[in-house]
């Protein structure tokens, strides 16, 4: 079956078991959030870095579609194709 | 070597990281970290109940947000429920922001751990800390709308429980002191007496800007409150507020901190001003009172000659050592320690970030 990957900085491996990439198995397009979603599941402490309780993407996470930011795109409701490549990149902020 | 039967904790969180520190006589310490660097530290509390040191954190990443974690071995290794902690319940659409407050409970209740954080709210864990429920009480109180933000955000930053357990004090900022009579059940504001200068009606039912309050050691229903300007003590549970700024240089500030045992008893590090929140004159300086607010002493030796940096809320902290032990940290990064009452202290730690919270116990072995 075709897959989704999630592409996870180094700074969540650890969270994820020190893996660097996430695959979802995906026969058709699936939204960004339902992406976080399955990744959650697995990985809870994970899935609260990435989005809060109410499920909204926390402000300094980024993450990119094909190369675009969801947020210029459809947010979390973003879809995403088989086969495509999910990147989680903190933004570039702090001091 | 045999094992000192007790010793003494100092944790310190900071903007980028949590350092702690043991010490056999509060004047050598032996540091570890940064635990958590690049995370703030903003509330930790140290339990000594049933037999164990668990330290409990509050750790806010900019970039992946607040959570909770909890150490039984002096911060050698670190967990955190899956699920988190502290997270709001679905129905109220809210998201933690930042813990303020971490408060184990008396002796008498040993798994009740308290949280204030940010949105305005309070927190109760019956197992130690490693599960808060909200207080729904406070949340859904109707003065909600009203209360508001101050520059670090809005937040229940202080939780002061009495012995019994069934009166609790809440405050927050801003917002001013609000008070339970049934354990937290349901809430009343008590700021009679206590100043809104910077509201239309400086004398409003809540709106404060309440800094710190903390209970008096020895005497029921005395509190004390360190004000944004104006130092203010209760002697009936907070139905009223009288001052007792006279005798400080400033009534400005954020710590208050009372003995653990002794009445009359507290310490301020009092700021020159709203506009100017650095020591008066640039000169550091602890007070304490001994008498209840009535006089107040001046403690700076082993302090810097010059200093412009403050001292925030939570960044103080007494152990419970007799003779008291007091701590507090600098936005500068520098730790001071006093193991006499604050009439001497020592620096324990210079050139970390800003230091948002220190608390110090005495714990087994270490």
């Amino acid at each position: 079956m075709p897959e989704i990957s999630l592409l996870l900085p180094g700074v969540l491996q650890p969270l994820a078991g020190g893996q660097s990439v996430l695959s979802t198995p995906a026969e058709g397009p699936v939204t960004v959030a339902r992406l976080l979603d399955a990744v959650a599941s697995d990985y809870a402490v994970l899935g609260r870095r990435i989005r809060d309780e109410t499920g909204a993407l926390r402000r300094f996470v980024n993450i990119y579609v094909n190369g675009d930011e969801v947020r210029r795109l459809q947010g979390l409701d973003t879809e995403v194709q088989p086969g495509q490549e999910v990147l989680v990149i903190q933004s570039v902020a702090g001091g | 070597m045999a094992m000192a039967a007790e010793s003494f904790l100092l944790a310190i969180g900071t903007k980028k990281g949590l350092w702690l520190a043991t010490s056999p006589d509060r004047r050598e310490w032996s540091f570890t970290g940064p635990h958590f660097l690049m995370a703030e530290i903003p509330s930790i509390g140290i339990d000594t109940r049933q037999g164990r040191t668990r330290i409990l954190v509050g750790v806010s990443s900019p970039h992946w947000g607040p959570t909770v974690a909890h150490s039984d071995d002096l911060g050698a290794t670190w967990s955190e429920p899956e699920h988190g902690a502290i997270r709001f319940p679905e129905d109220t659409g809210a998201a933690l922001e930042r813990v303020w407050q971490i408060h184990p409970d008396d002796q008498s209740r040993p798994g009740v751990v308290w949280a204030g954080a940010e949105p305005i709210s309070v927190w109760k864990s019956t197992d130690g800390g490693e599960h808060f429920e909200l207080n729904r009480g406070l949340w859904e109180h109707p003065h909600r709308s009203e209360w508001g933000a101050g520059y670090g955000g809005a937040a229940a930053h202080s939780i002061v429980v009495d012995p019994a357990g069934e009166t609790v004090h809440v405050a927050m900022s801003t917002g001013g002191v609000y008070r339970s009579l049934d354990g937290g059940t349901s809430w009343e504001a008590r700021n009679k007496g206590i100043s809104a200068y910077f509201m239309p009606d400086p004398n409003p039912e809540f709106g404060q800007c309440v800094h710190k309050i903390a209970a008096d050691a020895a005497v029921e229903g005395r509190l004390y409150a360190q004000n944004h300007h104006g130092v203010y003590r209760t002697d009936d549970n907070a139905d009223t507020w009288t001052s007792i700024a006279g005798g400080l240089p400033a009534d400005f500030g954020f710590v208050m901190l009372t003995h653990p045992r002794r009445d009359g008893t507290a310490w301020v590090v009092p700021l020159k001003a709203d506009g100017e929140r650095i020591p008066p004159d640039g000169k550091l300086a602890v007070h304490r009172t001994d008498d209840a607010g009535n006089s107040w002493k001046r403690l700076s030796a082993g302090l810097p000659g010059q200093e412009y940096n403050s001292v925030l809320r939570d960044a103080a902290s007494v152990d419970t050592a007799e003779p008291a032990g007091v701590y507090f940290g600098t936005r500068g990064g520098t730790v001071y320690a006093s193991a006499d009452e604050g009439e001497t202290f020592r620096q324990v730690a210079s050139h970390l970030p800003d230091v948002l919270c220190v608390r110090a116990a005495v714990v087994a072995g270490a």
